[in-house]
């Protein structure tokens, strides 16, 4: 039998008693909802296929870029169910939209707006403007000015192992013929010729061309793969073709 | 083994340090004591009622706690609280989503005339009007429409690239736009570009030179074919968007904001060399009818419109 003050007296065994007491606190909140029924949600489009799929490689580049700039620090992604967030960011966040983030980027603090359903509402020019030069934009911004964006050229060498590295924990990107097949019949045949792993280079190279947001065809910039990501976020679900039970009964 | 302390009469711990410095073993307050026992009993309570602990591939859903929503098919649907649940519920039965519901109702029945007239739709469409202007206009168009000089245009001047009417900012606002002004820098000679740039500045009575001017308007009705989109009394035209040249309001080449003749010509010079790339995104999968004719609403009452 331990006596009190044998803990109090061992900064070792104290140090190890703490953390299994906080320990126990975590587990009991995160665990189950790695088996409860229904914690990520399940959405198909209307033929059926997963709505949410995980980023092309120039996306994923982005998202690099924006965990390496830190947006994530004045930005959350994370719309709650209240009735001001609705209104003014659209749906609010579904555990599945976030599904293959790893790690996710909700984040803690809104010095900025919300980013999860930033895609696709504002254009590319408009975000290279903002990116280089926020205030040139919105005058009244306090965001910092990020101008090497369209400077760097992005580095895309070892976009493969970052693929596989995110396959490791689950993310369906495929390198065999089975995983390609796994993912035509899960997301259709044109996504998931994007998320193939021996055609990376090609993929991201053929994306960053079709957006083309420097002006200059033959450079992929870190701006490209940026703004890319941005404007994928929370446009994967189109909430009009659903109704709001098929979330609710998720809950 | 209460000890007790010799001057005070209290109870202590029994422990003893540095010979005589002990330790008081003071009862909890009352009070804190009460209030701790009530935590407890709290969390009890709280359990029961919302959803708490997980059992299985499931978790306690809360016993008589439960929330009646519609389906958007109309079916009234009873579930165990929750935070989608009681979002759903305010949406459809919450006072202010009520009102603002009924208030959207009444700008769908109207028509704009109407609602330019009516003091309580008008008040209405600049609270809410405002709101989704800020939300999802004021990224380009600025804060109260001013825009930004070869950019972003200005919404508050009554000069309108694509028209002005509500169908037509209406239909701007759904489908979008995209404006585009071919480059005349391989086209026309330098000399060229000269000649129209002062038959431009010419037009809105900024300072020119005439004979440059005269062969200017040679060059727009003719090899510039600068009248195909902008007509021969360059007053522009509102199905492709270009630009009325006569009206002394400068939405590309900030004329208005250089100080030398010679700098204005500049930036005249350089929005017909480069040409204009400009894109305005389409707004209807993202807004619904009734907002979107609240937003016209709002950016009408802007200007004199």
């Amino acid at each position: 039998m331990l006596k009190h003050e044998s803990i109090e007296t061992n900064t070792g065994l104290l140090i190890v008693l703490v953390l299994v007491a906080i320990g126990i606190g975590g587990l009991v909140e995160i665990v189950p909802l790695f088996y409860i029924d229904g914690t990520v949600e399940e959405v198909k489009t209307a033929d059926g296929k997963d709505a949410i799929r995980p980023y092309t490689p120039l996306e994923l580049r982005g998202r690099d870029i924006y965990i390496r700039e830190g947006c994530y620090v004045c930005h959350s992604q994370m719309i709650r169910p209240f009735r001001d967030e609705a209104l003014r960011y659209g749906h609010y966040s579904l555990a599945a939209e976030s599904q293959y983030d790893h790690p996710f980027q909700w984040g803690s603090m809104r010095r900025g707006p919300d980013l999860a359903r930033v895609g696709k509402k504002y254009s590319n020019g408009w975000h290279v403007k903002h990116l280089t030069r926020p205030r040139s934009v919105v005058p009244t911004s306090v965001m910092p000015n990020y101008p090497w964006l369209i400077k760097n050229d992005l580095s895309y060498g070892d976009v493969k192992e970052r693929m596989l590295a995110l396959k490791k924990v689950g993310v369906p990107y495929s390198l065999t013929q089975v995983e390609f097949d796994a993912n035509v019949k899960k997301f259709g045949k044109e996504v998931a010729e994007k998320l193939d792993i021996s055609k990376a280079d090609e993929n991201l190279m053929a994306q960053a061309k079709s957006m083309n947001t420097d002006g200059d065809a033959n450079r992929i910039t870190e701006m490209e793969a940026l703004v890319a990501y941005l404007q994928v976020l929370g446009t994967m679900v189109d909430f009009k073709q659903h109704d709001e039970h098929d979330f609710i009964k998720f809950r | 083994m209460a000890e007790k302390d010799p001057i005070t009469g209290a109870e202590t711990t029994g422990h003893v340090w540095d010979d005589t410095l002990q330790e008081f073993n003071n009862p909890l307050p009352r009070w804190w004591l009460w209030a701790f026992y009530g935590t407890i009993i709290f969390a009890l309570i709280y359990w029961t009622i919302y959803p708490s602990w997980p059992i299985g591939k499931s978790y306690l859903k809360g016993i008589g706690n439960t929330i009646t929503y519609k389906t958007d098919a109309g079916e009234e649907v009873t579930t165990h609280w929750n935070t989608r649940a009681l979002l759903q519920y305010e949406m459809q039965n919450g006072e202010a989503a009520v009102a603002q519901k009924a208030e959207l109702k009444k700008i769908d029945a109207a028509s704009y005339e109407e609602i330019a007239k009516d003091a309580d739709m008008q008040a209405f469409v600049q609270s809410f009007g405002k709101g989704i202007f800020g939300d999802y206009c004021a990224a380009c168009h600025r804060t109260g429409g001013v825009g930004v000089i070869g950019s972003y245009p200005n919404l508050t001047d009554d000069a309108w690239l694509w028209g002005g009417e509500a169908t037509d900012i209406e239909n701007t606002i759904k489908n979008g736009h995209i404006g585009n002004m071919p480059a005349h820098k391989g086209v026309l000679s330098e000399t060229e570009i000269t000649e129209l740039g002062n038959y431009v500045l010419s037009l809105s009575k900024e300072p020119s030179d005439a004979a440059l001017a005269r062969k200017g308007k040679a060059l727009f009705e003719g090899k510039g074919s600068c009248f195909a989109c902008h007509t021969k009394k360059a007053t522009g035209m509102k199905a492709l968007g270009s630009a009325n040249l006569t009206d002394q309001i400068w939405t590309i080449a900030d004329v208005k904001g250089q100080k030398s003749a010679e700098a204005e010509l500049t930036a005249v010079k350089s929005v017909i060399s480069n040409g204009v790339k400009r894109q305005m995104p389409a707004w209807k999968s993202r807004l619904d009818e009734t907002q979107i004719k609240v937003l016209v609403a709002y950016i009408r009452s802007l200007s004199s419109k």
